[in-house]
């Protein structure tokens, strides 16, 4: 038997390979974290039925957006900028104003009987000329509007923010859901219309 | 000054480098794990909206792409197309692509199925409002408009 050692072999050339292999994948890598703001379509009426609801007027906010991206709320002519604080207002209705939504005094989980104004409706429509960023910036600016009441209730109610309850294994918060109820996100799309053209 | 000197003659020596293939492959298996090969060809160009009330996706396998913008070929000139899976595709076609994702799915998932609309910013409301038609016919109503963390200044500014 020939006693021979087999050279050993060279793993210097190991951490190369393993750059190439490194480069490759960082090169290739999409780290796209995807995200975007969420929404529920309504269901589409079945036969052709429209359900027609009373809605009282001074429970619709409505937000109209035509072809130049111009935004008509409540009948006025409105910068985007101010679309937040408007939205607020209407939802929140700090002074029991007659003009915007009427609160009812409901029960709910630990805020107890509390005014809300859970019949508002946030109207929005928009033409099939205008742009899509216009849009999502209404959306968003909406959204906003919503969190941040949502935000200032949990910071008074509960010293945190509304971002931090973190509920159990897919079980949301109770705290977020009381803080859901009190400000419930209420924005209908309208049924999509070709006005003023394309 | 002579103890000094002579400390100063020795030869340093060579750091070790025999740990190096193992750093590097601690950093290759982070990107192997974090990286999301892209499964389709983009066949549109988008660049989807800025947005500051944005929540990530979760579960992927839950999620069902539409992309929308204008061709990346300049031959199909610059009207938005839609892109399901790898073609170009007209709204009618989104009921059909609905049930074959739903049908690649686990019948528990089916109903937590959501819809990512990843949609160039500068295109029109019309495409979308029809997509967002064709979705509630096919009842996916669990839809996500992708859009890039940005601040208010920024939506703002892109609104120009």
């Amino acid at each position: 038997m020939a006693k021979r050692r087999l050279p050993e072999v060279n793993s210097g050339s190991m951490a190369d390979i393993a750059f190439q292999l490194l480069i490759f994948f960082i090169i290739t890598t999409t780290m796209d974290t995807d995200a975007g703001l969420f929404r529920k379509l309504p269901p589409m009426p079945e036969n052709n039925e429209i359900e027609q609801q009373e809605v009282k007027d001074r429970n619709v906010f409505v937000v109209l957006v035509n072809k130049e991206n111009q935004l008509l709320v409540e009948n006025e002519l409105v910068d985007i900028r101010d679309l937040r604080i408007r939205a607020k207002e209407f939802i929140e209705n700090p002074n029991n104003d007659d003009n915007l939504p009427e609160r009812i005094v409901t029960e709910i989980d630990y805020f107890g009987a509390i005014p809300i104004t859970k019949f508002h409706v946030i109207s929005l429509q928009n033409d099939r000329g205008t742009s899509y960023k216009t849009y999502l910036a209404v959306q968003n600016e909406l959204t906003a509007a919503y969190n941040e009441l949502r935000n200032e209730l949990a910071m008074r109610k509960f010293k945190m923010a509304y971002d931090d309850f973190k509920g159990e294994e897919g079980e949301e918060d109770p705290r977020k859901t009381a803080i859901d109820e009190v400000y419930p996100l209420r924005i209908s799309e309208a049924e999509p219309r070709n006005i003023g053209g394309n | 000054m002579a103890k000094f000197r002579k400390k100063g003659k020795g030869a340093l020596p060579a750091v070790s480098t025999a740990s190096l293939p193992d750093i590097v492959f601690l950093l290759l298996i982070f990107f192997i794990v974090s990286s999301t090969m892209r499964e389709t060809d983009l066949k549109v160009r988008y660049q989807t909206p800025f947005g500051t009330e944005i929540k990530k996706l979760e579960k992927k396998s839950l999620v069902s792409y539409i992309h929308i913008g204008r061709p990346a070929d300049q031959k199909l000139g610059t009207a938005p197309r839609i892109q399901l899976n790898d073609a170009f595709a007209t709204p009618d076609k989104i009921r059909e692509f609905i049930a074959s994702e739903r049908q690649n799915m686990s019948e528990a998932d089916r109903n937590k199925m959501s819809v990512s609309l990843k949609a160039d910013g500068e295109i029109d409301m019309g495409i979308i409002t029809d997509v967002k038609q064709e979705l509630r016919k096919a009842s996916a109503l669990k839809v996500n408009y992708s859009t890039r963390k940005g601040t208010q200044k920024l939506i703002f500014e892109n609104l120009r």
